[in-house]
């Protein structure tokens, strides 16, 4: 997993270990809350990686699949009573079904580019205002877990560390798989029908297949993320985890710290935090700012630094053309 | 190896394949050849499951591949190159070959060794790691055989791999077609470069507005009166004879 590129990615990659691993001693509870919002929006932008990173395919809904995930396990824990350990599971596999889903009905009717990313914005609004409608779905005012902290129903919000650590492991679990499947054919496939798919298609590559189950694996780790927020603040409704907030972080993270490397999501994710974070300080809360902040980065960023972070880090100092790749 | 059968196929009101037919045999290098615009590319996309036909059928060993998906005759052991180069452009060129071979190989490191081995054998080994973004026509050209090739699939259809190329690249081209040839492969190609084809191909097809005008050994089709006015435009046939006379 750690095929880096160049002596800039490996200071880089160092100085986000040491951050993570300074946490655990920062004096301020606040940087370790702080910290665990950042890792949790990690894994949405680790999902969004998936399609919009290595397959091209740039949504802009992925709160849809991270509502999905929230919602398969708040309904299941609420209304049903299921263990939350197999709710979780659940909203894990339904973030997985509604990728797959959408991406089953766009990629058949070769959806690309903005019509693609308009469709998905437009399943998640969709889902949005269907989980704000139905009683089932908690309607309006949304869905409060019952609180019974431990780990039979999956609640450790109390223990801040321990979360802390969890979640640091989901990350890291996360990323190994992004590595894997980047090394592996399936990835090599999906890069592939990025870059071209009309060759990709030439070359025995069937690219309807591979499309659908990268929205399928996306929507997996997206439904995952959902998944932990609910566990994490036990209440959910519609416009939060619905809400295009999340499909923007999701995308923001990868493209600023690099679409289609396993470290960028996490860089990118964590760096636009500090930098929110920082800015809110400075300026004393004023609301909505890191919004404004967000999209002055990205517009920096799509500028000047088309492969993100990671792709500038590669160019600093890099190791020999057979040392590595890209990360 | 492979047949086709009266295929059609219309843009709108241009007819730009009418009833063509065509074979090749197992081993053959046959060429396709016919002024621009005449309907070649037209009947490779067709060939290899890109666009559907209006009428007319591909045999492939045998079995019926009319309107099968590109992907499941690439499978089937038939891969076409594109006129047009269609390189993965960020990836290098051992990636662009490995995207290839990985049809046959399940992990990266095969695909990756398998990759190398072909590159070498095209004459890449030194372009290996470089950006397919940074090879010139000729590399692009190379790598589009290349990635065909890494396929394992028994028949190419290469759609003008010469085209833009200097003589000598064209030497070096037709070089290594003979020699995949030897190696056990069957060619298809669409061809300007008459050179080329006057030393590949033992059969060639020209194709004229769609249509198949003539068939022969490349050495019969130059004399051929209506290639030659369907190349040099009407009356140059007579013209040249009386050139030749004169
Ligand atoms: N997708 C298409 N839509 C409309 N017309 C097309 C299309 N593809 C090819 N044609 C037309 O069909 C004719 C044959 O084109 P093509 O097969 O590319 O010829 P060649 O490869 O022999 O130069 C041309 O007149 C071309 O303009
Ligand atoms: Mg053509």
């Amino acid at each position: 997993m750690m095929r880096l590129a160049s002596y800039g990615q490996v200071a880089l990659v160092v100085a986000v270990l040491a951050y993570l691993g300074a946490v655990y001693v920062m004096p301020s509870q606040v940087w370790m809350g702080f910290t665990i919002n950042a890792l949790a929006m990690t894994i949405v932008a680790l999902s969004w990686n998936v399609t919009g990173g290595f397959g091209g395919m740039s949504s802009f809904g992925h709160a849809a699949m991270y509502g999905t995930g929230a919602y398969a396990s708040a309904v299941l824990q609420v209304q049903f009573g299921v263990n939350a350990w197999l709710a979780f599971g659940a909203g894990i596999m339904a973030g997985a079904l509604m990728g797959g889903f959408i991406g089953a009905l766009s990629f058949r009717y070769g959806l690309k580019g903005s019509y693609f990313a308009l469709v998905t914005l437009a399943f998640a609004e969709v889902l949005r205002i269907c989980a704000a409608s139905f009683n089932i779905t908690g309607g309006g005012r949304g869905l409060q877990l019952a609180i019974e902290p431990g780990v039979a129903a999956l609640q450790f919000n109390k223990d801040r560390v321990l979360t802390y650590t969890l979640l640091l492991a989901i990350v890291a679990l996360v990323m190994a798989l992004t590595a894997w499947l980047k090394y592996s054919r399936f990835g090599a496939y999906l890069v592939a029908v990025r870059e071209n798919e009309d060759a990709a298609r030439a070359l025995g590559i069937d690219t309807y297949r591979v499309k659908v189950t990268a929205m399928a694996i996306s929507g997996a780790f997206g439904g995952l993320a959902g998944a932990i927020y609910l566990q994490l603040w036990l209440f959910i409704d519609s416009a939060v985890v619905y809400g295009v907030a999340i499909s923007v972080v999701a995308l923001i993270g990868p493209i600023i710290g690099g679409a289609g490397t396993v470290w960028g999501p996490l860089v990118g994710t964590l760096g636009l935090h500090l930098l929110g974070e920082g800015a809110k300080t400075a300026l004393h809360n004023a609301p909505g700012l890191n919004f404004v902040l967000y999209a002055v980065v990205l517009i920096v960023a799509l500028r000047f630094l088309p492969q993100g972070i990671m792709g500038l880090a590669a160019r600093i100092g890099a190791f020999g053309r057979k040392g590595g790749d890209d990360a | 190896m492979l047949e086709v059968r009266n295929l059609t196929k219309r843009f709108g009101g241009l007819v730009a394949v009418s009833d063509a037919s065509l074979d090749v045999p197992e081993g053959a290098i046959v060429g396709l050849l016919g002024p621009n615009g005449a309907g070649k590319t037209t009947c490779f996309t067709i060939i290899a499951g890109f666009t559907r036909a209006d009428s007319g059928s591909v045999r492939l060993n045998g079995q019926d591949i009319t309107g099968m998906a590109p992907h499941r005759i690439c499978g089937l052991g038939m891969v076409r190159t594109f006129q047009i180069v269609q390189p993965f452009a960020g990836l290098t060129v051992q990636e662009n070959i490995a995207v290839g071979a990985y049809l046959r190989h399940d992990n990266r490191r095969d695909a990756m060794a398998e990759a190398r081995a072909i590159g070498k054998r095209l004459g890449m080994g030194a372009m290996l790691d470089r950006p397919a973004s940074s090879l010139t026509i000729a590399g692009r050209k190379r790598l589009e055989i290349a990635r065909a090739l890494a396929t394992g699939a028994k028949l190419l259809l290469l759609d003008e791999v010469m085209a833009g190329l200097i003589p000598t690249e064209v030497t070096e081209i037709v070089g290594i077609i003979r020699q995949i040839r030897d190696e056990g492969h069957t060619f298809l190609m669409i061809e300007h470069v008459m050179q080329a084809v006057m030393s590949l191909a033992e059969t060639a097809y020209v194709l004229n507005y769609g249509k198949m005008i003539a068939q022969g050994t490349p050495r019969q089709l130059v004399r051929d009166p209506a290639v030659v006015e369907a190349y040099l435009g009407h009356g140059a046939a007579a013209r040249l004879q009386e050139a030749e006379h004169a």
